[in-house]
């Protein structure tokens, strides 16, 4: 709980009190601590003098705001028409096998997430993933398994 | 007219060369330098001169808006560069900030000189966020560049955290000042009451890039490209089953048909311009359709679909993803959009009769009219374009 | 009238020209020429938010329709309320909403009081044409107070607002987005693990029945049916000017005497008064004030100045949560619904020969938050539960019907002695400012010696509707006893709704307070706005309610509490002295420490 608390507090300091800065304070507190806890939303609430509740709806309006424990490395495969038509399916069943979780869903060790994403703007190149912030594009299954590699 | 993938290659390469116009090297320091000395009036002239429209894809005069913002007295205004490119099937922008990110900031530049903005954000959407350490480093030796001349304008980069409404310039706003991404009622708009309730000019990258270029050409060279309606070029992002994929900078005012000619692969029975909420136009339309704001608007996705696929299955994909990226506050968006894809789903399940497609578009109608915002109200695009030209691949 | 003359604006509305003041909306200017634009989101204590799409309407040359509650009037505007767009996307949206919504009316809390059944019934949606999307969600019943069912919800966020801006607590938010965005809490808890001071400005605020309060109107006849019991009700000062409205009556009308009649006619076995406990309060508090203005003043003791009024039971939850560092300013004095209870189930059941055990304490209070008061864990100075059930006008105005009563013809009664007997200065607690009028009555009289020095005791400058109101009273010509106060300029200030408690309090957090004394209701307007109040409630109903209020104070026979001869007699009789032995143990109480977020 300490080691949280500093996040919070760290994100407050670089970023300041004041409304604008929720949205990146949001996003490093989610960045170090992997997801955002409910003892983490409170926290920002009292030190930004906002109302958890307030703070909860504007973190939950947001798909990268995960607020559940997520994988280490997060996987966010594009589900737009055009990845799809590009063979996103058979992508999304190799990385379920490889990891042994279907979409949505988190490895047991914590290591991987594996989600959807809407567009990440590679459709000339689909299918294509993010893992973290880092891009993977014109994946075959073969590609999709060494990208998994770099993490494992 | 059947060319190889290399003819055609070739053609779209000499076309995009002469216009070449986003792309382009320039000294942008030195653009600066000389842009300071410009009046505010001779700039806005060239600008309102060169017809140039917003690119994100609503089409607002640029000229207007920040004459509009530079109207208005304030103690404090800002210049926001909207990288928040989620449209489905668009990712030019994403090209432009990673080769010419020094483009995009000179705009701002330019625009904040002209309405008076000391502060200048670009939003980046968070799908990008792996943009966000070259964008901030070249940031930085920008606001440094900005320093040394003398100039009272500092860059600061946001990001977005996963929301497609964000796009939407009052939803933009709203995320950049910590709140939920809700489109809000207009009047008043941005350039009256923008973000911490100042004047803000909300540009789109690729509309501030051709503001740099038209400037730097003195108004020249932009406007000879395009239609009287539709002036000037556009930055294309080409998907789907096409022989050439990719980001071409192109004239506007092509028929879909010469563009299909140039990028398809023989076979397209439809091209969705303008992603998700753009508007589907089928083969027997490709002829008749100007590429522009007289025929379908874009902000640049150019989808291309050929006969193997099912255009129930990209109706769907279409309405799934506005069902989830809706904000949820107004009722005609909100419930409209589930409506829409339970409908579809319904009819083709057989769970439903046919003529509730009807009750479909009529309802897709009135989301068109009665939606807060340009997302709500851009659903009934891709719903009507298609249900009406592939009714019988929705039901069947 | 203002040099600036404001400028206006020509229009025409459904062909009918107009000019009006410029930001006038639409939606107001329509009214203005008599056209009913239907609305759902929009309430007028509340900002504009522009989401249900309901009040669209047509501006000529416009690409899309307007919201009318969110769009100014232009020069030149064509508009047009009730053309073909404007029907059929009116309607489409009406359906949507219906397809949305779990459409249970008859089961409903508040069928018949609907805003959307209402619009239902107006555009005769008989034949619904879309897919049934409302989800079978769990009503939330955690609180005592208000029960929360969101398959009736419509998303209209007046709730929100609510919360929001009239009081600032924030227990609700909109939270998650697209198909999934929904009305919630933090974390989605339940009602009684967040912040909510169960005040009820939620449930007036609802145009559906996705928030109401939760109804304990059976279990109140089940006590009545009993004939082992002995009934006892208590009306609010803000019930008589408020039931009316419950049976039909236009708002403001004054029924205290029937009120009683209806009372007995229900079965309650006593009728009697929570104004008494209101006088009572008074004694009590205004003790307690000069008590603490004598430790700071003569005795330069370290004390918590500004005392702050109790009676409000939202207003309470509320500093337990946000300003939980200065309970200590608070009046120690129980509202007057709490110092009832015990006094019931002592003094008056020793009164009547009645075994505590055999009685049961009903209360009829404008308030939600009351419910919750009644259920506090230490709310039981008799040894039992001090008030047993907690109704709201709203209840009781069902039991009235239910029993088949014509309002109207009823015959007038007085309440049952004793702790039924009451002063203009109870009465006017129902309204903001009044508990400060009623104390500053009692206080300058027990200073001086003399009647307070305003125009036939009505101190208007703590009377109104604003939202912090401020009074200086110079205190001259004092007894003996109080020579230390003399010439003292004693600052009041009076806050009703919370977000203007919020803004009382962040001032004395940051030791700004320049006040003696504060009077606090957590409801706009106070008791009269309660959120246990008629639906609906706006601020013109407010006043109207208010002024009934003053009204009945003016009529009565005794407008100070000291004067009550029942609050002579129970001093006399039981209590002793005020701030004795017996108060304390029976009227005067603790607050507890709440999480803020």
């Amino acid at each position: 709980m300490q080691g949280s608390e500093n996040i919070v507090r760290k994100a407050v300091r670089k970023y300041g009190k004041g409304r604008e800065n929720l949205l990146p304070i949001l996003q490093m507190v989610r960045k170090e601590h992997n997801y955002l806890s409910e003892d983490q939303l409170r926290e920002i609430a009292t030190e930004m003098d906002l109302s958890s509740a307030d703070v909860y709806g504007v973190a939950t309006f947001y798909s990268f705001m995960d607020m559940q424990p997520k994988g280490k490395n997060i996987i966010r495969i594009c589900k737009t028409i055009t990845c799809f038509m590009k063979g996103k399916d058979s992508i999304v069943s190799v990385l379920e096998d490889a990891l042994g979780i279907k979409m949505g869903e988190t490895t047991p060790d914590r290591k991987f997430s594996l989600l959807e994403a809407n567009c990440i703007g590679w459709c000339h190149k689909g299918p294509a993933m993010l893992i973290n912030d880092k891009v993977y594009t014109e994946l075959t299954p073969e590609k999709a398994i060494q990208a998994l590699d770099e993490y494992m | 007219m059947v060319m190889t993938r290399e003819e055609k290659l070739a053609r779209i390469n000499a076309h995009q060369e002469r216009v070449n116009l986003i792309f382009e090297k320039i000294d942008s320091l030195g653009l600066l330098e000389k842009v300071m000395k410009l009046e505010n009036s001779k700039i806005l002239e060239y600008i309102k001169e060169s017809g140039l429209k917003g690119r994100g894809g609503a089409g607002f005069p640029t000229y207007l808006k920040w004459k509009l913002a530079a109207d208005q007295k304030s103690d404090m205004k800002y210049v926001i560069c909207n990288a928040d490119e989620g449209e489905p099937g668009t990712f030019k922008d994403r090209k432009i900030l990673e080769e010419q990110a020094d483009k995009v900031f000179t705009g701002m530049a330019i625009c904040a000189k002209v309405i008076g903005a000391p502060e200048g954000y670009v939003y980046l959407r968070g799908e990008y966020n792996y943009l966000a350490p070259l964008l901030t480093t070249k940031m930085n030796a920008f606001n440094e560049e900005m320093n040394q001349l003398g100039l009272n304008f500092t860059l600061k980069l946001r990001s977005g955290s996963g929301a497609y409404i964000c796009g939407e310039e009052t939803a933009l706003i709203e995320s950049m000042e910590g709140y939920r991404g809700e489109a809000r009622n207009k009047p008043p708009y941005p350039v009256e009451k923008g973000y911490l309730g100042k004047p803000t000019v909300i540009n789109n990258v690729e509309t501030l890039v051709y503001c740099t270029m038209i400037v730097l050409n003195e108004g020249g060279k932009f406007k000879t490209f395009g239609t009287e309606i539709s002036t000037g070029s556009k930055v294309f992002s080409v998907s789907g089953d096409a022989d050439v994929e990719g980001i071409y900078e192109l004239e506007l005012g092509m028929t879909i048909q010469e563009f299909v000619d140039l990028f398809g692969d023989g076979d397209t029975k439809a091209v969705q311009v303008g992603g998700a909420s753009g508007f589907c136009v089928p083969r027997k339309k490709f002829k008749e359709t100007i590429i522009g704001f007289e025929g379908v608007p874009t902000g640049g996705s150019m989808m291309l679909f050929n006969s193997t696929r099912s255009m129930y299955h990209i109706l769907m994909n279409y309405m799934e993803f506005m069902q989830e990226e809706s904000c949820g506050q107004c009722t005609p968006c909100r419930v409209g959009c589930q409506q829409l894809v339970k409908g579809i789903q319904a009819i083709k399940h057989k769970k439903r009769s046919a003529t509730y497609l009807d009750e479909l578009v009529k309802l897709a109608k009135s989301m068109r009219v009665a939606s807060k915002c340009g997302l709500g109200q851009s659903v009934a695009n891709p719903f009507i374009s298609i249900v009406e030209n592939f009714r019988e691949e929705i039901i069947y | 009238m203002s040099e600036n003359i404001q400028k206006m604006i020509s229009v025409t509305i459904d062909g009918t020209p107009v000019s009006l003041p410029e930001n006038t909306t639409i939606l107001d200017a329509a009214k203005l020429l008599g056209v009913h634009i239907p609305t759902l989101c929009h309430h007028e204590d509340l900002c504009v938010a522009g989401n249900c799409r309901v009040c669209m309407v047509e501006v000529k040359g416009s690409r899309t329709l307007q919201a009318s509650c969110a769009t100014p009037v232009a020069e030149g505007m064509e508009i047009y309320t009730n053309s073909r767009l404007v029907r059929t996307a009116r309607k489409h949206v009406i359906e949507l909403l219906l397809s949305e919504h779990r459409g249970d009316c008859l089961r409903c809390y508040r069928n018949g009081n609907c805003e959307l059944q209402a619009l239902a019934n107006e555009y005769r949606i008989d034949q619904g044409v879309f897919i049934d999307l409302h989800k079978e969600d769990q009503v939330d019943i955690s609180s005592p107070a208000i029960q929360k069912d969101d398959s009736k919800c419509i998303r209209c966020q007046r709730c929100v607002r609510a919360c929001t801006e009239l009081q600032s607590v924030s227990a609700l938010c909109v939270a998650h987005k697209g198909a999934d965005m929904r009305i919630t809490t933090f974390w989605d808890k339940a009602l009684s693990y967040v912040v909510c001071t169960n005040c009820g400005q939620c449930v007036t605020h609802c145009p559906t029945g996705a928030l109401t309060e939760r109804n304990y109107v059976e279990d109140v006849w089940d006590a009545i049916y009993d004939p082992t019991k002995h009934v006892v009700v208590q009306t609010a000062p803000a019930i008589r000017v408020s039931i009316g409205e419950e049976v039909g009556l236009e708002p403001g009308q004054r029924v205290t005497k029937k009120l009683v009649t209806a009372l007995r006619r229900l079965g309650f076995d006593s009728v009697l008064d929570t104004d008494f406990t209101a006088d009572l309060t008074i004694i009590e508090e205004g003790n307690e004030l000069l008590q603490r203005l004598t430790q700071a003043i003569r005795d330069k003791e370290d004390v918590a100045l500004p005392m702050i009024t109790s009676c409000s039971p939202g207003w309470i939850k509320y500093i337990e949560h946000e300003f939980s560092n200065h309970l200590d300013h608070l009046s120690t004095c129980k509202s007057p619904q709490q110092m009832f209870g015990p006094l019931a189930k002592t003094y008056y059941a020793e009164k009547i020969g009645v075994d505590p055990k055999d009685m049961v304490v009903v209360s009829i209070m404008p308030c939600t938050a009351k419910k919750f008061e009644a259920a506090r864990p230490e709310m039981m100075a008799s040894g039992l539960r001090d008030v047993d059930y907690v109704l709201t006008t709203r209840e009781l105005g069902l039991m009235i019907r239910q029993a088949g009563i014509d309002f109207t013809k009823l015959e007038e009664g007085d309440y049952d002695s004793i702790l039924g007997k009451s002063t203009g200065a109870g009465a006017i607690f129902g309204a903001t400012g009044g508990v400060m009028e009623a104390a500053l009555r009692t206080a300058y009289e027990l200073i001086t010696g003399r009647e307070i020095p305003f125009e036939n005791l009505n101190i208007k400058p703590v009377r109104g509707l604003s939202g912090v109101k401020e009074a200086t009273l110079k205190i001259e010509g004092t007894l003996e006893k109080y020579k230390f106060l003399e010439g003292v300029e004693l600052k009041v200030a009076i806050g009703h709704g919370l977000a203007n408690a919020r803004k009382i309090m962040k001032q004395l957090e940051n030791g700004e307070s320049p006040y003696h004394f504060i009077e606090i209701m957590a409801c706009p307007g106070g008791c009269i706005g309660g959120g246990g109040q008629p639906i609906p409630t706006t601020d013109e109903i407010r006043m109207k309610r208010a002024n009934a209020i003053y009204d009945e104070d003016e009529k009565m026979q005794y407008r100070k509490s000291h004067e009550n001869p029942e609050i002579i007699g129970i001093y006399k009789d039981f209590l002793k002295e005020p701030l004795g032995h017996k108060s304390h143990e029976l009227l005067h109480t603790t607050y507890v420490k709440r999480e803020k977020n």
